[in-house]
């Protein structure tokens, strides 16, 4: 009698924890990885993990199981902040009138090589 | 709202709308934050959790023989190869996630039974000769399938897709060179060989879809390049490569219609059995019960781990901040 009431109150708090530990899901990480090196690290995707060290090994199972790295660097997602595709003119369409940016846009007489 | 400003919104994402489509036509892609239209935005999710789910369920009829595969060499390959198909899960998971889903929704709807995955993982792998069967038809299904959405319109799929293509091929391999070695072996291998074959060369062809005319979703998804050919194009395609494959082994394929079309420079084929696709799809496959089990038992035992590890984690930050101080 006495060891069933105890399994019920196990069981009581166990749901009671299960309520308050499910909302917590591993968040979410971006992946970066360099190939080799003498190349930047290049976005690869994404995962969950707990932290910071199970994310990167979750990364080197998850992205480089075929050698595809020698470095890898993850953030939590929540930390990247983005510009938004909606704010692309502003954001972008200055840069296409400056073309005086650009080596073509001056004029060279034909006699100069090599510049 | 009034009237003339609900006007004025229907007009505004029509012009976004035929925006939109004009640059897939132009071949651009669409990615995360682009504006979409909703219709979008549900296929997308629909067709990749739905992917991502095939990968997951289907590593259990290979796991089922992990521990009994027959030598080293054919038990790292398998391992290998079911790892690889997390991985696959894995990356289209997260493809999924950049349309705004979260992990756990896309698990809901698995466990729940309101996501479907590929009808072809409801089937029993009883010898050994169904991991050769498995590797060598349903992952060469799975391929002829895969290849053209690496051109889809979305970009994080496309993306997945090109790493779940260049990692799939070893799979077929290691499934045909399990059918070679059957069929080289002694009488009785070669017939576990052929009973494989004749088990699962139907639901293979059936994997690929159902024909044409029954297809609801294709000329949208054709449009979005979700879907680049036909599903009847997709089989005639895995038939007449796969034929071939079987004659150069030995293997005898269980249709007794099947013949070459000069004309047509194709196999002609015998009658799918559509009624039994509905079946498994509805539920009543051979295994369709065992697999959501075996799944859904997997993560209720594994959440006293998912738990730990978080408590850990934030165990280990509040003492970095606690020494900070
Ligand atoms: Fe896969
Ligand atoms: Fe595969």
């Amino acid at each position: 009698m006495k060891l069933k009431s105890k399994k019920v109150q196990l069981q009581v708090r166990f749901q009671f924890n299960k309520k308050i530990m499910a909302t917590k899901n591993w968040p979410l990480w971006e992946v970066f990885v360099r190939s080799k090196n003498g190349l930047e690290h290049r976005h690869f995707g994404s995962l969950h993990a707990a932290d910071a060290e199970m994310a990167l090994e979750n990364a080197r199972d998850v992205y480089t199981r075929r050698n595809e790295g020698v470095s890898i660097w993850v953030v939590e997602s929540k930390n990247i902040t983005a510009s938004n595709p909606e704010h692309n003119g502003e954001m972008f369409e200055p840069a296409q009138d400056k073309v005086y940016r650009h080596p073509t846009f001056y004029e060279l007489p034909d006699e100069v090589k090599y510049m | 709202m009034s009237e003339e400003q609900i006007n004025l919104e229907a007009e505004r994402s029509r012009s976004l709308e035929e925006q939109f489509e004009a640059r897939i036509v132009r071949d651009e892609k669409i990615e995360a934050k682009d504006w979409m239209p909703e219709k979008y935005r549900k296929t997308h999710i629909r067709q990749m959790s739905q992917h991502a789910h095939s990968e997951i369920v289907g590593m259990l009829p290979e796991g089922n023989w992990i521990t009994r595969a027959p030598s080293l060499r054919r038990k790292v390959a398998l391992l290998a190869k079911v790892q690889d198909e997390a991985g696959h899960g894995l990356y289209l998971y997260s493809a999924c996630e950049t349309l705004g889903i979260s992990r756990d929704e896309l698990y809901e709807q698995l466990h729940s039974g309101k996501a479907k995955y590929s009808s072809i993982f409801n089937y029993p792998t009883v010898t050994w000769a169904d991991m050769g069967a498995v590797g060598w038809l349903v992952d060469g299904a799975a391929i002829i399938n895969q290849v053209p959405l690496c051109n889809t319109s979305y970009g994080p799929y496309a993306r997945a897709m090109v790493r779940v293509c260049k990692e799939e091929s070893f799979h077929q391999r290691q499934g045909y060179e399990i059918m070679i070695k059957l069929t080289n072996g002694t009488p009785e291998q070669k017939e576990m060989a052929q009973d494989a074959l004749n088990r699962w060369w139907w639901p293979s062809l059936m994997m690929l879809g159902p024909t044409d005319a029954e297809s609801i979703h294709t000329e949208q998804s054709m449009k979005w390049k979700l879907k680049r050919k036909s599903n009847d194009d997709l089989r005639q395609q895995f038939i007449d490569q796969t034929v071939p494959q079987a004659e150069l082994i030995g293997l005898t394929i269980p249709d007794p219609d099947l013949k070459w079309n000069e004309e047509r420079g194709s196999y002609d084929f015998g009658e799918i059995d559509w009624e039994e696709f509905w079946q498994v799809v509805k539920g009543h496959g051979p295994c369709n019960k065992e697999r959501m089990k075996a799944r859904v038992g997997a993560w209720e035992r594994g959440e006293w781990v998912r738990d730990a590890a978080m408590a850990h984690a934030e165990k280990q930050q509040e003492r970095k901040e606690k020494q900070a101080v």
